[in-house]
């Protein structure tokens, strides 16, 4: 099969007569780790909702495995085995975290419009929707509802409901957002973990996480890609540093330690 | 793993005992009234109670438990209730069948008023859903069936199953309990199904159940025909039960009145309505003496239940005792 799972050809949208993202080519190599950086507000959110659908581009085509995704709806693309998640933590917050994972689960069986069955049925995903806490560490908390875990734990949360299903690519909008140090290094672990077997894109800001995890980097700024290529390269090149390093260096420092 | 095996859903472990107290004692005081309160009360009474709570009901199948607030509900009770006594009246179908044919009716209008009504979130959803009864309002003022200002008047209760004779006012009443009780299990059970865990994902982040490959707006659409129905088969069985269909019943007051009656039980909870339908229903007899000021308490009480409890009733008495899905 080709070596690219994801292309972006010339993708743009326009809010109003505001241009978010503008005219990006991206393409993202098959069981590789792609991390897009970029300052607040460069459009990398927008990005990624115009890569899964939630947003309708203005212009441009996007290709998943060779497969012209454009018009597709967000419920598709998900079937499809591309599954986001979000700059916010997205989780149920008053499901329990075993009822979390299961929810994404219990699509493969089938039986999600059958208003007249009990619930009881979706029992048999119980060790399953287990095994995914015990893969992220959060077996102590499988009886927990969502709301009442801390932070930390509802990111991991939100990566075990989205390894259930397997996505053949996983796209993350900052999974380390707003984490202390130490489940920086828990996500990062867990990421690593589960890169096997399937291509990554991650929206981080943390650039020690970027360095350590990803293949390739592309820079955005204001909806535009600014470089592209592996650590080293990137972040020697003076527009990026211009444009994003001297932003968050600080950041970076805070967090490399 | 065995201790919650009679929970449909995965309450914590702390709150097991208390949860499985708090419902059955709910369900004893729901079933225990449904069974005996007509040897206490006026049997027309309780029966226009049950009739309510089923609206309620049905109408928190989607506000509670789909985030869905529609304000047109009215339309679906009160269309129902015409059918229902049209097909009772003109054409003489017995009263199972009238109730089936109303609950038909309010399914059909529901797919047409939902199809139209959840391409919007939040107050457009709601002003599509007004907009949308006002104009089944108009044709019940206007097509010749519905007698205008004075309704449908004079529907025969008829023989159920054609031997029980629904003019006798307890098999009358308990015909109504059944429906009443068929009517809240198909919610409980829609409520506690695979489609319902989705719905409460849905509700809970719609946005992530869409990133998880749910088709958010076919579970809406479901879950607004399923309470369409139900609102139906409520508006059919209150039109046989007071032989009477009016405009009062299609009116946007109506779809106001089971908001009021769903927030003050606790909307999202599942005897929430029930007790809030009984509240509002009641204050009306009580309070008939004193002509519209009627309005005005039960406005009153309305403010002051949601001021005070503001997940309504029963959802304050989950909160303080930590009690999962009454
Ligand atoms: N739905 C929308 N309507 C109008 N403008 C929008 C919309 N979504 C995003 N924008 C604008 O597009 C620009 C890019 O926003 P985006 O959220 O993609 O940035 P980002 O790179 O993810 O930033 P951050 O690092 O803060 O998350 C911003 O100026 C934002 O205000
Ligand atoms: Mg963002």
């Amino acid at each position: 099969m080709d070596d690219t799972i994801l292309e972006a050809r010339k993708i743009r949208i326009s809010f109003g007569g505001f241009v978010a993202v503008k005219d990006v080519d991206l393409k993202i190599k098959r069981g590789s780790i792609h991390a897009i950086i970029g300052p607040n507000g460069a459009g990398k959110t927008t990005l990624f909702n115009l890569l899964t659908k939630f947003h309708r581009p203005t212009s441009g085509q996007i290709l998943f495995n060779g497969q012209d995704i454009t018009s597709r709806k967000p419920a598709e693309i998900a079937k499809l085995g591309i599954v986001r998640s979000f700059q916010i933590s997205a989780v149920f917050p008053h499901l329990t975290a075993l009822e979390n994972v299961r929810v994404a689960l219990q699509r493969k069986l089938g039986m999600n419009y059958h208003f007249w069955r009990s619930q009881k049925i979706l029992r048999q995903l119980d060790a399953e929707a287990m095994a995914r806490l015990e893969q992220v560490g959060l077996q102590d908390f499988a009886h927990t509802r969502a709301v009442e875990m801390p932070y930390g734990r509802k990111r991991a949360l939100e990566i075990a409901t989205t390894l259930g299903l397997e996505p053949e690519l996983m796209l993350l909008d900052e999974p380390t957002q707003g984490m202390g140090t130490e489940d920086v290094g828990t996500v990062t672990e867990l990421i690593r973990k589960v890169r096997e077997g399937r291509t990554i894109v991650m929206v981080e800001h943390n650039l020690g996480v970027v360095s350590t995890l990803a293949d390739t980097i592309t820079v955005l700024n204001r909806g535009e890609v600014l470089a592209e290529g592996p650590y080293e390269v990137v972040s020697k090149n003076p527009q990026v540093m211009e444009a994003y390093m001297g932003v968050s260096a600080e950041e970076a420092e805070g967090t490399d330690a | 793993m065995t201790d919650i095996a009679e929970f449909e859903e995965d309450v914590p472990a702390q709150d097991r005992g208390r949860t499985r107290i708090g419902q059955a004692v709910l369900w004893i005081l729901l079933l225990g009234f449904v069974l005996l309160a007509p040897f206490f009360l006026y049997p027309v009474f309780v029966m226009q109670l049950l009739c309510f709570a089923l609206f309620a009901c049905a109408f928190n199948l989607l506000i509670g438990f789909t985030g869905l607030l529609s304000f047109g509900h009215a339309a679906f009770f009160g269309g129902a209730a015409y059918i229902c006594g049209h097909v009772l009246t003109a054409w003489g179908f017995p009263p199972l069948l009238g109730i089936i044919a109303g609950g038909l009716f309010a399914a059909v209008l529901g797919l047409v008023v939902g199809a139209l009504a959840i391409r919007r979130q939040g107050i457009y959803f709601a002003m599509i859903t007004l907009a949308l009864a006002q104009i089944v309002y108009f044709f019940a003022l206007q097509l010749p069936f519905t007698g205008g200002e004075d309704g449908l008047q004079g529907i025969p209760r008829g023989y159920l199953l054609g031997f029980i004779n629904l003019n006798d006012s307890l098999n009358m009443y308990y015909f109504v309990a059944v429906v009443f009780l068929v009517g809240f299990l198909a919610i409980y059970r829609t409520i506690h199904s695979p489609f319902g865990q989705v719905l409460q994902a849905i509700r809970e982040n719609e946005p992530r159940a869409l990133s998880l490959g749910y088709n958010v707006d076919r579970f809406k659409l479901i879950a607004f025909v399923l309470s369409a129905t139900l609102a139906g088969v409520a508006g059919s069985t209150k039109a046989i039960v007071f032989q009477f269909a009016s405009l009062t019943d299609v009116h946007w007051s109506t779809s106001g009145e089971v908001i009021l009656m769903t927030l003050v039980g606790g909307m999202g909870t599942i005897f929430g309505p029930v007790l809030g339908a009984f509240i509002v229903v009641a204050l009306q007899h009580v309070l008939t003496g004193i002509g519209s000021w009627v309005q005005v308490v039960i406005g009153a009480t309305f403010v002051a239940c949601v001021l005070v409890f503001r997940r309504g009733i029963i959802g304050e008495i989950a909160r303080l005792l930590k009690l999962h899905s009454v």
